[in-house]
């Protein structure tokens, strides 16, 4: 097959950092091409100088687009030729329909008012093409994030799409939502929608992908052709220049403790609707030094049970006891729920991690700011000190503990979340989605740190969508769904069909129930 | 960690480039063109203005004149720049100082309560209506804009009421020395106030010191200073401009007491704002109120605190301003609240919050008064005045987000 897609030579610079180093990408048509790389290798860099958002003159090189050399200006340029990106971030606007997000910018009109009739013919047609079955008038903050990210495409297919660009698409979604999507993927391949998949994760890169390109620091350091299978570890190994020799590291000789916290009968309802258990007469434990996973499908409420611990932070009527060390606990405000010794890192870093235009200096103490004071005043010396501990331990890029947050990477700002709760010293550490849309590598750090603390004898609770990771580093997993523990078992005894077994059997338990 | 440091930190670091100060001095300057940009400003308008009113401007009489003029819009300044930063604004504030200075003038004048005392019970008042105005900010999330909307009316309205609209004066003496007293001379100099003299020049001193004890102590740390030419420069200009003033005005009649208040006011506020966790606090919350509060920051409690606290500050300024006109009016504080928010935007708050320091916030306080003080000599009429004005918060907020931009 003919390439639709040629970038040659793309050299982009940043004053003082090159971020891409005569990389060539070239697309066949009707494929789907996987791009892979650790984060701040460059693939984002590369979709921007594609799509024109760094328009041509910014950076060196050449790209051909269905056979005649391109210069685009900015978005719309390519967007006027087929090329749609899909970002990380999905761009819809949460309170309009989904039938206005998909033609937003693109109105179905004549003479500028809207033909709302065609606008939903229109809308359901092209859901019905990514197998979404809603009502095309239903207001997008109502839907999934699996669902919405579908809105997303159709309104990539409503521009007559040839080159569909998706950043990291499943990252936010689970197993079976992100299973449809890549489904769809395979479907359009049929349509000869070329496709390009940028991702993470490497079962799925493997599965649906025609040929790889992975990028290491600015520069395609390996081009692979799926057609006659691929060794992930191979990817890996291209990735982060080495061989990873273990995706997770060793579990310690050490037993777990005793009881570090102890939940019984944690109920908290909707904020929104009450009377609505979003998490149900839920009982458990996690000792000390030990790593407890828990599973479940995205909307299990094991975010909500996460925060609804965490000082109230979710929900209303929330009703329960929890003990610490054998004591009552009160965990009614943040504040009292970490001098009780808890700690959340939240699954939303930018929105409820840190202050993304403060400094990693400013970030870190956030939570444990007395601790850098005397008498209410800071100290800069002491709290420069801790950040450059973390940054050091944690091994966090950036050219200095002065760099703002917002300039870090998605891996590097985790980071700076875990510093900030390492600093503040908890005895029991959740962990919502930690490695959620960071690499391998990167990944593989953030699993060394939490084996470390549990070898300290913390207390550590993961919440994962990623199967793998969840059976990989934890010791005992619970599995939750619909609002309740549905399944209890040692991660040596758990296995990926056992969970979603779990998951599965209390549904239709429910279901018959009803 | 030497392996991850990049390429930029190296340049930012004068003591470590290799093309010694220009190339690195600039690249500091291009990441810092707002700091110094607002201060350059400032000198750059004073001169022109300098130059046009033939040296009127600093005149001593005039220069005491512009700092009692602008004295209760920068004490305004101060608490507005928490709120700012904190993420909210306070459209109150002019309604609430010309509510104080009538609750001041009604009690001092017409009961005859004594000054100090009334003094007191305002400044309570002050800081009671900046509670209850964050009461329902803080707590019920009520947008701060319709909140102190509705303040700015309520009080604009109670103003009137309480004057039953008449002006109320004239306030006794010794109130009136809170505006329009000077620093007395307690080294009983001949021709010149030598204590306001000694005053000044301590000050400087004193701000020199702090400076540059600040810049060894980030140095200690192995945080980004500003390279030597820039400080010094920097800071001699300050050092200079504080003792050419104090030695202008100890010609005159020496420092303002409003001027000894003001100082210490900002004194406090930047040593507040930048070095206590309470200041941090704030920052984090104007930053990202939500992950603020999941770090067990209590952000309704200190948004609360914030306009209080700037209650008390209109309160301050309403006495202020009262004892200086020497009467009470209905009209007063009209409008002020717009010139307060300029300030603060002038001085490089962001809207969205965050983003400010209490320095800048006087600055541009004071950009805002050498124009007003400067085109009223050169006899522009107030019309015209007030396109300028508007013209230069504009063109700053602009720069602003271009910079930013860029960067």
């Amino acid at each position: 097959m003919s390439p639709i897609l040629e970038m040659r030579e793309i050299t982009k610079e940043f004053p003082g950092v090159k971020a891409l180093d005569r990389v060539t990408l070239s697309v066949a048509e009707g494929e789907i091409h996987a791009v892979v790389g650790e984060n701040g290798a460059g693939k984002s860099t590369l979709m921007k100088v594609l799509s024109g958002v760094y328009p041509h003159g910014s950076y060196e090189g050449e790209i051909v687009f269905d056979g005649a050399p391109r210069t685009f200006r900015s978005i719309r340029d390519s967007e006027d030729l087929g090329i749609i990106i899909i970002h990380q971030e999905l761009a819809l606007i949460p309170l309009l329909s989904v039938a206005e997000n998909i033609f937003l910018g693109n109105e179905r009109a004549r003479g500028g008012i809207i033909d709302w009739r065609e606008t939903h013919e229109r809308a359901g047609e092209l859901l019905a093409r990514v197998g979404l079955k809603e009502n095309p008038e239903t207001i997008v903050e109502q839907l999934g994030l699996g669902k919405q990210q579908l809105v997303e495409i159709a309104k990539a297919l409503s521009k007559n799409v040839r080159l569909l660009i998706l950043d990291e698409p499943t990252s936010s979604l689970n197993e079976s939502d992100s299973e449809k999507l890549l489904d769809l993927l395979v479907d359009f391949r049929e349509k000869s929608i070329t496709s390009i998949l940028i991702s993470h994760k490497l079962n799925e890169v493997s599965k649906v992908a025609d040929t790889i390109t992975v990028l290491r620091d600015g520069a395609a350091v390996a081009r692979m052709a799926c057609a006659d299978g691929v060794d992930e570890d191979d990817i890996i190994r291209n990735m982060v220049g080495r061989s990873l020799q273990d995706r997770y590291p060793p579990r310690g000789p050490g037993e777990p403790g005793e009881i570090a916290m102890e939940v019984r009968n944690w109920t908290a309802c909707h904020p929104l609707h009450p009377g609505r258990r979003v998490v149900d007469d839920v009982s458990f434990h996690v000792r000390k030094g030990e790593v407890l996973g828990i599973a479940g499908l995205m909307g299990a409420g094991r975010t909500e049970l996460a925060m609804s611990l965490f000082g109230r932070s979710y929900g209303r009527d929330i009703s329960g006891e929890v003990e610490i060390n054998g004591r009552p606990a009160d965990v009614s405000t943040v504040q009292r729920a970490i001098r009780s010794g808890i700690a959340y890192a939240t699954e939303d870093r930018k929105t409820y991690g840190v202050i993304l235009d403060d400094t990693i200096r400013r970030n870190v103490p956030l939570a444990n700011l007395p601790a850098v004071a005397r008498n209410g005043i800071v100290e800069r010396h002491r709290e420069a000190e801790v950040g450059e501990h973390y940054r050091d331990r944690l091994a966090i890029k950036s050219s200095s503990v002065e760099q703002a947050v917002v300039d870090l990477s998605g891996g590097n700002q985790q980071k700076v979340v875990l510093s900030k709760w390492l600093f503040a010293d908890p005895d029991i550490l959740i962990l919502d989605e930690p490695t959620r849309g960071i690499d391998v590598g990167a990944k593989f750090e953030i699993y060394t740190v939490i084996r470390d603390l549990a070898a300290q004898g913390k207390a550590i609770i993961v919440i994962s969508s990623e199967l793998p990771e969840l059976l990989g580093i934890s010791d005992r997993i619970y599995v939750m769904s619909e609002g309740r523990f549905v399944g209890e078992m040692p991660a040596a005894e758990a296995s990926q069909e056992k969970i979603m077994a779990r998951i599965v059997k209390s549904g239709a338990e429910a279901g018959a129930a009803a | 960690m030497s392996d991850t440091t990049t390429p930029i930190a190296v340049a930012d670091r004068p003591e470590t480039s290799r093309s010694g100060g220009g190339k690195s001095g600039w690249h500091f300057l291009k990441g810092h063109l707002r700091e110094y940009g607002i201060l350059i400003a400032l000198v750059a308008i004073m001169a022109f203005f300098q130059v046009a009113t033939d040296g009127i401007l600093l005149k001593p009489v005039n220069l005491t004149n512009l700092i009692l003029q602008n004295s209760y819009i920068v004490i305004m300044a101060v608490g507005m720049l928490l709120v700012i930063v904190c993420g909210h604004i306070d459209l109150s504030v002019g309604s609430v100082l010309g509510f104080i200075g009538a609750l001041a003038a009604v009690m001092i004048v017409q009961w005859g309560m004594p000054w100090p005392v009334a003094s007191l019970l305002c400044l309570a008042a002050g800081a009671l209506i900046g509670m209850a105005q964050g009461f329902w900010v803080a707590y019920f999330r009520i947008p701060s804009f319709i909140v102190t909307l509705a303040g700015m009316l309520v009080f604009k309205g109670l103003t009137l009421w309480l004057l039953a609209g008449q002006s109320v004066g004239p306030f006794p003496p010794h109130f009136r020395l809170i505006a329009s007293g000077f620093v007395p001379d307690i080294f009983s100099g001949e021709h010149l106030n030598l204590f306001s003299l000694v005053v000044g020049i301590a000050v400087a001193g004193l701000l020199l010191w702090l400076a540059m004890r600040t810049r060894a102590q980030q140095k200690g740390i192995g945080a980004e200073v500003e390279p030597f030419a820039f400080f010094a420069a920097r800071n001699l200009l300050i050092f200079a401009a504080l003792v050419y003033m104090s030695w202008l005005m100890a010609g005159f009649r020496g420092l303002p007491n409003v001027f000894v208040v003001m100082a210490l006011l900002i004194a406090i506020y930047a040593f507040l704002t930048n070095r206590t966790t309470f200041g941090r606090r704030i920052y984090a919350i104007g930053g990202n109120e939500k992950a603020a509060s999941l770090s067990g920051i209590n952000s309704k409690r200190l948004t609360f605190l914030t306009f209080a606290n700037m209650g008390m500050l209109a309160a301050l300024a309403g006495l202020v301003f009262a004892a200086r006109l020497n009467t009470a009016t209905p009209k007063a504080g009209v409008a002020f609240e717009l010139d307060v928010i300029a300030a603060v935007f002038i001085g490089g708050a962001s809207m969205s919050g965050g983003v400010g320091t209490v320095v800048g916030a006087v600055v541009g306080a004071f950009i805002m008064g050498v124009m007003n003080n400067g085109m009223s000599i050169l006899g522009i009429g107030i019309d015209w005045q007030q396109v300028i004005k508007g013209l230069v918060l504009l063109a700053a907020v602009i720069f602003d987000v271009l910079n930013k931009q860029k960067g």
